[in-house]
């Protein structure tokens, strides 16, 4: 282990940033929080959730896919790939780390998601422990440790130091170019790990219950009269799915401008009315389909090709954004009363 | 440049049939003259005007023809219009095959069987046909019920009339909605003319059609004691990667580009009512 003091963390920065790009969480003008490249005005944001998740690195909300060129004589392809170089993302938590494995399921499933392998391919992920894990997380019903989160290298802070832990390749390859960090004390980045251990036991969303959703239970969910209810209220304004860090849904679509056309694939919601939308009809007419179609996909078709894995992290992002207050929690908890 | 699944191949469409007011076959060949790529009959393909957009096709060609792939298509907005408005010569984007197929060479071996189409639903049928008529040994009897609003609207008339027609050990019943001065075949709607044909239930059913068409005919069939694993269909959603990755033809745990579009009945029973 590694561990470098707090007020060399710019130094830490600079030092990793001079050798690839950085992303950090940095609080923006807004008040949001967002990874965004590394500057040495920029001041790591120590807050647990940036307000979209560090998913943008790999799946970016747009996307150059390719370019046409039109003419008379016909049709020409044009690169339009962004070039993707090495780079660090710094401060990822646990679920956002989880969410990581969760998108690979899917980009790089056969036939393989260039732009999201070549991105991943590229990152060293530096994982941050969560000292202080909030009211609305619940990552841990899903089996994510924010004491100790996966990553390239793992990360704990105390009032005084980072403590550094590399635990692939990647990550050992980053700290040996890290001369300033300086050996770690074990025992203190284990007492920042209990005592998070500590925190999580007292959350109250530490007892969600899973055990009615999952895998093989389409039939048992999806006729179910609580959706009606549950999304009575909702605007399909998207939000959750955009802040989303395991959505994973895009749309397909063109730019034309004189003799070229780029296209590009930009993120969309199976919340929007169009999303399924057809000249022939439309399979989810309500919002009801459409809400349903969202929590069955993460808290059932997902774990069905996945082994049991769900398609949410408990990052409790959506719990936080939603404007009518409706949330994955209550879809959960409504589901399983109604099975009592 | 670097290739993705998403990125596409030039394609020319060397040749245009009209097939009916609103159906035209296309052809398209690679760049360098040759079949863009191989595929089973029922898999599809994207093709694309850019600019305008991209959209999924079935492809119409059995994969026992050597040179091109065939797409007949009905004109029904955007990308349609746009390849309807094209002439021989012209490119497009393809990429593909995508999606299950048929299992031509598996369940399908050995088997009688049913062909059931209305209008445009002949084109993913087309290629499983010719592909059984290919290897025509490997089968067993082989019915087509084909029927459309009039005889102008059977898609492949001329190709049922002069080969399907002709061949021994295929009978093929037409059948249009309405009778008309120059039709001295048989009137009426598909289901029935299915159920008066009364076809043998040991017979693998592939149907393809209209979804009215579809229901009524799936209930004729349940009534005659078909087996519901023994009756074949496809799916039509709207897609855009085609890929299993964009989520939009996900219904319950199936993704319709990557596991359909065909599915046996008695798997479209596992699935939600969202198709
Ligand atoms: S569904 Fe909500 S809690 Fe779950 S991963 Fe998505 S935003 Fe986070
Ligand atoms: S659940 Fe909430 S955030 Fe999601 S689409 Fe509905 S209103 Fe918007
Ligand atoms: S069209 Fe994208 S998942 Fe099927």
């Amino acid at each position: 282990m590694k561990q470098i003091a707090l007020n060399r963390l710019d130094e830490l920065f600079a030092a990793i940033s001079a050798r690839q790009t950085l992303l950090i969480p940095q609080q923006l003008e807004n008040g949001d929080a967002e990874f965004r490249p590394w500057s040495a005005e920029a001041k790591l944001y120590t807050g647990l959730k940036t307000s979209r998740s560090a998913k943008d690195a790999f799946f970016p909300q747009v996307e150059n896919l390719v370019g046409f060129k039109v003419s008379e004589q016909g049709i020409e392809l044009m690169d339009t790939r962004d070039e993707v170089q090495p780079f660090t993302l710094f401060g990822v938590r646990g679920c956002d780390a989880r969410s990581f494995d969760i998108l690979d399921r899917v980009f790089l499933a056969e036939p393989v998601d260039t732009f999201y392998a070549d991105r991943r391919a590229a990152a060293t992920v530096v994982t941050l422990a969560c000292n202080r894990p909030e009211t609305t997380c619940f990552c841990q019903s899903f089996g994510i440790d924010p004491s100790r989160p996966a990553g390239d290298v793992t990360c704990w802070m105390d009032a005084e130091n980072l403590y550094w832990q590399p635990n692939t390749d990647k990550g050992r390859a980053l700290t040996e170019a890290l001369s300033l960090l300086e050996e770690g004390e074990e025992a203190r980045a284990k007492r920042v790990e209990e005592d998070i251990q500590a925190v999580l036991k007292r959350l109250p969303l530490k007892d969600l219950s899973l055990d009615h959703v999952g895998a093989g239970k389409t039939k048992a969910l999806f006729d179910r009269p609580e959706w009606a209810e549950l999304s009575e209220a909702c605007l399909g304004c998207g939000a959750c799915t955009f802040v989303c860090p395991t959505c994973q849904c895009y749309d397909i679509e063109e730019f034309k401008s004189g003799g070229s056309v780029r296209r590009f694939r930009c993120w969309d919601s199976c919340m929007y009315s169009d999303f399924t939308l057809m000249s022939a009809g439309q399979p989810r007419p309500t919002q009801t389909e459409r809400f349903r179609q969202r929590f069955m996909h993460k808290l059932v078709y997902y774990p069905d090709n996945q082994d049991g894995l769900f398609s949410c992290v408990g990052c409790g992002r959506c719990l936080v954004k939603c404007p009518i207050h409706m949330n994955i929690v209550k879809v959960i908890n409504a589901l399983k009363e109604g099975t009592a | 440049m670097r290739r993705d699944p998403l990125i596409p191949m030039i394609g020319v469409v060397s040749h245009i049939r009209v097939d009916t007011p609103d159906v035209k076959t296309f052809r398209v060949i690679g760049l360098d003259g040759k079949k863009p790529f191989e595929h089973i009959p029922g898999q599809c393909a994207m093709l694309s005007v850019p600019g305008v957009g991209e959209a999924l096709f079935s492809i119409t060609s059995s994969p026992t023809e050597e040179a091109y792939l065939e797409f007949s298509i009905k004109k029904c907005g955007c990308v349609t219009d746009w390849l309807h408005a094209m002439t021989p010569g012209q490119q497009v984007t393809i990429r593909g095959p995508y999606g299950n197929g048929f299992p031509v060479d598996t369940e399908f071996a050995g088997k009688d069987l049913l062909f059931v189409a209305g209008g445009i639903g002949l084109a993913p049928l087309h290629s499983v046909i010719n592909y059984c008529r290919h290897y025509r040994d490997r089968y067993g009897r082989i019915d087509i019920v084909y029927g459309a609003r009039s005889k102008e609207d059977l898609v492949d008339y001329e190709e049922i009339l002069n080969e399907w027609l002709s061949e021994d050990g295929i009978n093929v019943h037409l059948t249009i909605d309405r009778e008309q001065p120059d039709w001295d075949g048989h009137v009426g709607f598909v289901p029935n003319y299915v159920k008066e044909l009364s076809p043998d239930t040991g017979m693998t059913v592939v149907m393809c059609g209209p979804p009215v068409m579809i229901k009524f005919t799936l209930g004729g069939l349940m009534e005659l004691g078909f087996p519901r694993d023994g009756i074949y269909t496809t799916l039509e959603l709207r897609m855009k990667c085609a890929l299993g990755k964009c989520g939009r033809c996900n219904i319950g745990s199936k993704y319709v580009c990557k596991d359909g579009p065909v599915f046996r009945f008695d798997q479209l029973d596992e699935l939600p009512d969202e198709y």
